[in-house]
């Protein structure tokens, strides 16, 4: 009995030196059983994900190269760059692309710099901190539409925003027909557009401001600080990682501007506030050039993608 | 030295309520519109009585609204598809971060670095070829007792739900929450015989509280806010949510006590619910690891 050749599960035998026998086969099925039921747990995600983020993005990226339709009764064809053609000769890109660059520009040093001092705000404990946080953030849980929807009620010529600039400059100040010219069209959309938005980042800032240890602050008061010094040598530095966080997203959504114009101005007047994603959406949705809009989409994450790798370039770790 | 701190105590606090004045005079201006007749708006609009109800106040632009908008149903889908979405959205993507962080599942790593990847992609970029490909889905339907399959998924419910419940920030925000429950529990589960299933469940959901509320809310607001999506795939009006009903008020004529009436009545539930559930919702996602 003792003189079998062969050991008939040759891998735990060898494994018996260090460990008790019965232990071996245990521990290997809950190896399986951990994988099958991980597995399990990951897929209804992954599956998900995959049917509707990775797949349609697959999808765009190959439509924009040929002639599909939403519905159509032709098949689909392969045109190759005809749809990039077409869009690179089209002056209202260019116009879109032009206004969403100046929205950016605007909107992230502003939107990023309001968010921190709102943060700088609300971050230490004092009486009525709840109330204050909650007010700061009500904007945000404003859906865009209905936002969008109000400002456009403020801002017509004899609305509330021109009322009260009258009223506070005690009548030297006569607004502007905010919405329905071109040179205020979109500084219009940037205001409401910072006021909506600045919640959310705030909260971001607040996310690093609480990170960073009040051991640090007491040390510098202790070397007599002043409270500039002790917001540039110790708070700055400590909201490294949270700064590129915040300015990547606001640049991200910056040039996702869609929302605000399709409601308020439609791309107009004379093209002023039309971007990237409104062409796309008004190509797609309304003239049903499918193809064509997967074309703009793609030149639009191809520029979100560029932006974000630049971005992290410039804030990389140094040392 | 004392006179200057209070000073400066005093004057943070001025700029405090400077900036929740500027935050909040739209909002309440929109609340306060939505009980005046349209002549009176327009005449308070120079005085502070824009912000206060004040003068001939009451509920008629409201009742105005549901005779214009089919303001209940859209409410009752709003709800809904909302709900499902946030139930939905909390169990798949805290199972999947659950795996993610806790088990030692061959290939995790790569699984999580794609899943996060796909962060990088702007929604608005992906909504045109998806509409294309949600059209493209099969459709089942229970039709007495016979199973009918039908293509494209346009005009549904389900196409406003499923294809937001995955989630990858909602994973890897749940990915850092579980990273900071110590793993001896799992362990000491495992050993009392616990499945895992059961550990996910009982041990480790429970303490994952305001991970969850962060979950929620940012799977709640998009989800209410949207207006994009339905107006591309949804054309049925029984089955059209809340922002699209905006739209039944872009005609000549419109009369603004009653669109701020709408706009009130799309607004006050989330803001209520907000307001319920701020301390958690601000703290744990202050705390959560929206850290970069």
């Amino acid at each position: 009995m003792t003189t079998s050749p062969l050991p008939t599960r040759p891998r735990p035998a060898v494994k018996t030196a260090s460990h008790p026998v019965p232990a071996a086969p245990r521990r290997r099925a809950g190896f399986l059983r951990e994988q099958i039921s991980g597995w399990g747990m990951i897929s209804p995600a992954a599956i998900l994900l995959l049917l509707f983020v990775f797949l349609p993005a697959i999808l765009g990226f190959g439509l924009a190269f040929t002639n599909a339709r939403l519905i159509s009764p032709r098949p689909v064809e392969f045109v190759g760059a005809d749809n990039f053609a077409r869009l690179f000769a089209d002056p209202t890109f260019w116009r879109a692309l032009l206004n969403v660059t100046y929205f950016a520009v605007v909107v992230v040093p502003v939107q990023s710099a309001l968010a921190l001092a709102m943060a700088l705000l609300i971050n230490k404990k004092f009486r009525g901190v709840n109330f204050f946080r909650t007010i700061y953030f009500l904007p945000v849980v404003t859906s865009m539409v209905v936002v969008s929807l109000l400002w456009l009620f403020m801002y017509r010529k004899d609305g509330l925003i021109n009322e009260l600039l009258s009223t506070f400059s005690f009548g030297l100040i006569q607004g502007a027909d905010w919405l329905n010219d071109p040179a205020t069209a979109m500084p219009a959309i940037i205001a409401l557009s910072i006021w909506q938005a600045a919640g959310f980042h705030m909260i971001i800032w607040l996310a690093g401001l609480q990170s960073i240890s009040g051991e640090l602050y007491e040390a510098a008061q202790l070397d007599g600080a002043s409270r500039w010094h002790q917001f540039r040598y110790v708070t700055w530095p400590g909201l490294k990682h949270t700064r590129s966080l915040v300015l990547v997203t606001i640049t991200i959504q910056a040039l996702g501007l869609f929302d605000q114009v399709s409601v308020m101005t439609q791309g107009g007047p004379l093209d002023s506030t039309t971007t990237i994603i409104y062409e796309a959406v008004r190509s797609g949705f309304k003239q049903q050039e499918t193809s064509y809009a997967s074309a703009i989409s793609l030149v639009f994450f191809v520029l979100v993608l560029l932006i974000s790798a630049v971005q992290r370039y410039l804030t990389r770790e140094k040392d | 030295m004392k006179n200057s701190l209070r000073l400066s105590t005093a004057s943070t606090m001025l700029v405090r309520i400077l900036f929740a004045a500027v935050a909040a005079f739209p909002i309440v201006f929109m609340l306060v519109s939505s009980l005046k007749p349209d002549t009176q708006i327009f005449g308070d609009m120079s005085s502070v009585a824009a912000f206060l109800p004040v003068g001939n106040i009451s509920i008629d632009n409201y009742a105005a609204v549901f005779d214009r908008v089919p303001a209940a149903r859209f409410l009752v889908n709003s709800i809904g598809i909302s709900a499902v979405t946030v139930v939905l959205g909390i169990f798949v993507n805290s199972l999947c971060a659950f795996a993610l962080s806790r088990m030692e599942v061959r290939g995790k790593r790569v699984v999580f670095t794609v899943i996060l990847a796909t962060l990088i992609v702007p929604f608005q970029t992906l909504a045109l070829p998806l509409v294309w490909w949600v059209n493209q889905l099969p459709y089942f339907e229970l039709n007495g007792f016979s199973l009918e399959i039908s293509k494209g998924w346009l005009d549904t419910y389900q196409v406003q739900i499923i294809p937001f419940i995955a989630n990858a920030f909602s994973i890897y925000l749940y990915h850092q929450y579980f990273e900071s429950i110590p793993k001896e529990l799992d362990e000491a589960a495992r050993i009392d015989g616990a499945g895992w299933f059961k550990i996910y469940r009982q041990v480790v959901m429970p303490l994952a509280g305001p991970a969850t509320a962060t979950v929620a809310i940012l799977t709640f607001l998009p989800a209410w806010n949207s207006y994009l999506w339905p107006l591309m795939v949804v054309q049925s009006e029984e089955l059209r949510p809340v922002m699209i009903g905006i739209q039944y008020f872009f005609q000549l004529n419109v009369s603004w006590g009653e669109v701020m009436a709408y706009a009130s009545l799309i607004t006050v539930p989330v803001v209520v619910l907000f307001i319920a559930f701020q301390r958690s919702f601000i703290n744990s996602i202050a705390s959560s690891g929206v850290k970069g």
